[in-house]
């Protein structure tokens, strides 16, 4: 799976956070989610979807190499991670996690966003679509 | 405890101190959360006849339980107070993801007490209260205010704020959020500005409990499914609640002209469809709705863009149809124009329309006012909001809203004053609707749609016929308030047929064991019961007389339109409130009984009323 989004049909809601935390984290806590969706008011009026493409930059400045491309996805060593936060500093979406007391954490692409997103602003590139129930 | 945050935070502004207090479970045991934590908590906490401007009154902020939560639409928050305008229990929900937020800072409710020297913005980030200076935002619009205190703290903060019509105490104030989100009734936003808050920013980082992740997000999905494989949902979203405008007229039902009429000729220019022909630039959508009613809309006024979230339909009808506005653009802008200045557009439009009529009838004169003022002109319209906002010569009368209005003003002016316990009627006429009229009759806070939106019960069942009508406001009295506890919103329900017996399983999944409706309608009328009480204290003789619609609705008949020579006279409003009183166990005079109230376990109330005097 690899996710993309189309920002015009946001609408805000949050439920890909909520299904995110839920799913990797077993919490219902969309700050501890792995995209972002933000409201530009009270202009121009729309939304952005901040999500993890892949892009590996997290891997460029990792200084342990606990981040590297296992397939579609970019995954994180947990063991090599030294919690330093260069990727958290370098991730051009503030979607990798850091917590007090954790590993660093990122996007699996599981898919969780795709099948909960109510509008389908956030699908599968793969297949062109989109969750919407 | 699963579903709640567990705590309440409590800030004194005039102190500047705060505490964080463990959640009472009996609280929660009995009166859900929502509305029910913060009618109750003005209820405990609020001396009778306090002032509501005074020291003495408090303003509490509490989302439910299934807030913040994977389900439909689980973003309400609801605030409460004493009113200024009814001098009772008031209470507004809204929408947005604030609510959401004060449970992600870990509270179930924020309480507001005291009154602070200067301009202050509540600043919580989770376990931190910061008091912010807020002088250089005094005055300033409610746009502006987020805006700046965005930027100022971070995106991530999500804002509510008053305008100057909250810094000014107007009676039917505002609370405004996420640039078009409000808390409208029962002028809230003044008892706000008169504890100097100017804005609550909140932000919170914590989870929710809950009993069993996996189950909600896999009931929650199941959920959000349903709601797409309902019929009703592809005619629904895409106008949200303006989309009923044209049904409104087509039933006689559209205020217009202060109600002198329920037909609006032209509606087709300000309904949904011209809004999306013409204004809307995105859904806006609550915290997790799955089918967003709110509209983003841009303008162009005198060559600037301008913002507005909306129209949407109470607005449509109250400043639209009430106030004659024939554009979808004009009402947009008043829109914006009421949401900046912090006035609730529902009561905003009732007051400019009353206040229009009595132009028209000579009893507010240009001479007061300076100039010429006419229906369905959008600068009479800013004019007079500007007024009311600043509280400026007969706009200092009009702020204190239609009740107080008319009776300074006289000549029978109270006949047109559409309110009803001192808070203006919304936009539903009911003169051809009985069961529409009793719900706004008995709605705990004053002539408000929202306790029980009836009217389709009235077009299904006979227009003309009182026969049941009463037992079904108590119904929907009870359904519908039962929202406002777990902190979801009901629209999906009401609008696309969603059914209630769905959020059961999400109930379970939160809270780990059983719960129903019926254990949440028990609460919904326990507090349904509190807040009557709580008026018959508060204000002497309370009863049976407060209930009455104004006279215009049993005395003159509609002008034109469908529901033309249509009205419910004085003793059909007597046989609805009779069915009434004795569908919800009350005295003719409109008390709850001794029974009623052992029943619902209302034992606090009944001292209360034997001590003054009010039950033998």
């Amino acid at each position: 799976m690899h996710l993309a989004t189309i920002d015009k049909l946001c609408s805000g809601c949050k439920a890909c956070q909520l299904a995110c935390s839920m799913t990797r984290r077993k919490e219902v806590n969309p700050k501890r989610s792995f995209i972002r969706p933000e409201g530009r008011f009270p202009a121009p009026g729309d939304y952005i979807i901040k999500y993890c493409t892949q892009c590996g930059e997290c891997a460029n400045v990792c200084p342990t190499g606990a981040i590297s491309k296992k397939g579609d996805i970019y995954d994180i060593d947990e063991d090599l991670c030294i919690q330093c936060g260069a990727c958290v500093a370098a991730c051009p979406f503030s979607v990798m996690l850091l917590l007090d007391g954790e590993k660093a954490k990122k996007c699996n692409a599981c898919g969780a966003c795709v099948a909960a997103c109510p509008r389908a602003a956030v699908y599968d590139s793969d297949t062109s679509k989109g969750g919407r129930y | 405890m699963n579903g709640y945050a567990g705590y309440i935070l409590r800030i004194d502004v005039g102190a500047k101190a705060f505490r964080k207090e463990v959640l009472d479970r009996k609280l929660a045991k009995d009166f859900i959360g929502g509305r029910g934590f913060v009618d109750k908590l003005i209820y405990d906490e609020v001396p009778v006849g306090a002032d509501p401007f005074g020291p003495l009154n408090k303003v509490a902020a509490a989302p439910g339980p299934l807030s913040g939560i994977f389900t439909p639409a689980s973003g309400k928050v609801q605030f409460g107070t004493l009113s200024p305008a009814t001098g009772i229990i008031g209470d507004s929900n809204m929408g947005g993801h604030f609510g959401p937020e004060i449970k992600y800072a870990g509270y179930d409710m924020l309480i507001i007490e005291g009154v602070s020297n200067t301009p202050v913005t509540l600043v919580i980030d989770d376990d931190k209260v910061d008091f912010k200076d807020a002088s250089d935002l005094w005055g300033k619009g409610s746009f502006e205010t987020e805006e700046t205190l965005k930027k100022q703290l971070g995106a991530d903060f999500q804002i509510a704020t008053i305008g100057p019509a909250g810094e000014n105490k107007v009676y039917f104030a505002c609370i405004n959020h996420d640039f078009g989100r409000q808390a409208g009734r029962t002028g809230i936003g003044a008892v706000l500005g008169a504890k100097k808050v100017k804005a609550i920013a909140v932000k919170g980082s914590k989870s929710i409990p809950v009993a069993d992740p996996d189950a909600v997000l896999k009931v929650g999905m199941n959920l959000y499914r349903k709601c797409f494989e309902k019929p009703g949902l592809a005619e629904w979203t895409p106008l949200g609640t303006a989309g009923v405008t044209p049904w409104v007229n087509e039933v006689g039902a559209f205020p217009t002209k202060n109600f002198q009429t329920t037909y609006f000729e032209g509606h087709e220019k300000i309904g949904g469809q011209a809004m999306k022909d013409k204004i809307i630039v995105t859904d806006k959508g609550c915290f997790a709705c799955p089918t967003p009613c709110g509209k983003y809309s841009r303008l162009k006024k005198e060559g600037k863009d301008v913002y507005v979230e909306g129209p949407e339909y109470e607005t449509i009808a109250m400043l639209g149809g009430d106030c004659m506005l024939p554009e979808i653009e004009d009402v947009a802008y008043a829109n914006r124009l009421c949401d900046d200045l912090g006035l609730d557009t529902i009561s905003g439009g009732a007051v400019i329309a009353f206040a229009l009529e009595c132009f028209d009838k000579g009893i507010i004169t240009k001479e007061q006012l300076g100039r010429d003022i006419s229906w369905g002109d959008i600068g009479s319209f800013e004019f007079l909001a500007n007024i009311i906002a600043k509280r400026q010569g007969m706009g200092d009368l009009l702020a204190m809203g239609t009740r107080i209005a008319a009776n300074r003003l006289g000549h029978d002016s109270i006949r047109f004053a559409t309110q009803v316990k001192g808070l203006e009627w919304s936009g539903y006429d009911a003169r051809w609707a009985p069961a529409m009229m009793i719900s706004y009759m008995t709605a705990d806070i004053g002539a408000h749609h929202n306790r029980s939106w009836a009217i389709t019960f009235d077009v299904a069942k006979g227009r003309d016929t009182l026969e049941g009508k009463a037992k079904r406001a108590v119904e929907l009295q009870r359904i519908r308030p039962a929202f406002d506890l777990i902190g979801c919103c009901r629209l999906q329900w009401v609008e696309i047929g969603f059914e209630l017996e769905n959020y059961e399983a999400m109930f379970e999944a939160v809270f780990g064991e059983r719960t129903t409706w019926q254990d949440i309608y028990v609460a919904a009328d326990r507090l349904w019961n509190m807040n009557r009480v709580r008026a018959m204290l508060e204000i002497p003789g309370f009863g049976r007389d407060d209930d009455y619609p104004p006279k215009r609705f049993m005395e003159e008949p509609v002008l034109s339109g469908p529901a033309k020579g249509k009205l419910i006279d004085r003793a059909s409003c007597d046989r609805l409130l009779d069915d009434y009183y004795m569908e919800r166990g009350w005295d003719k005079a409109g008390h709850p009984t001794k029974k009623t109230l052992e029943a619902l376990g209302l034992f606090g109330c009944i001292d209360e009323l034997k001590a003054r005097g009010l039950m033998a």
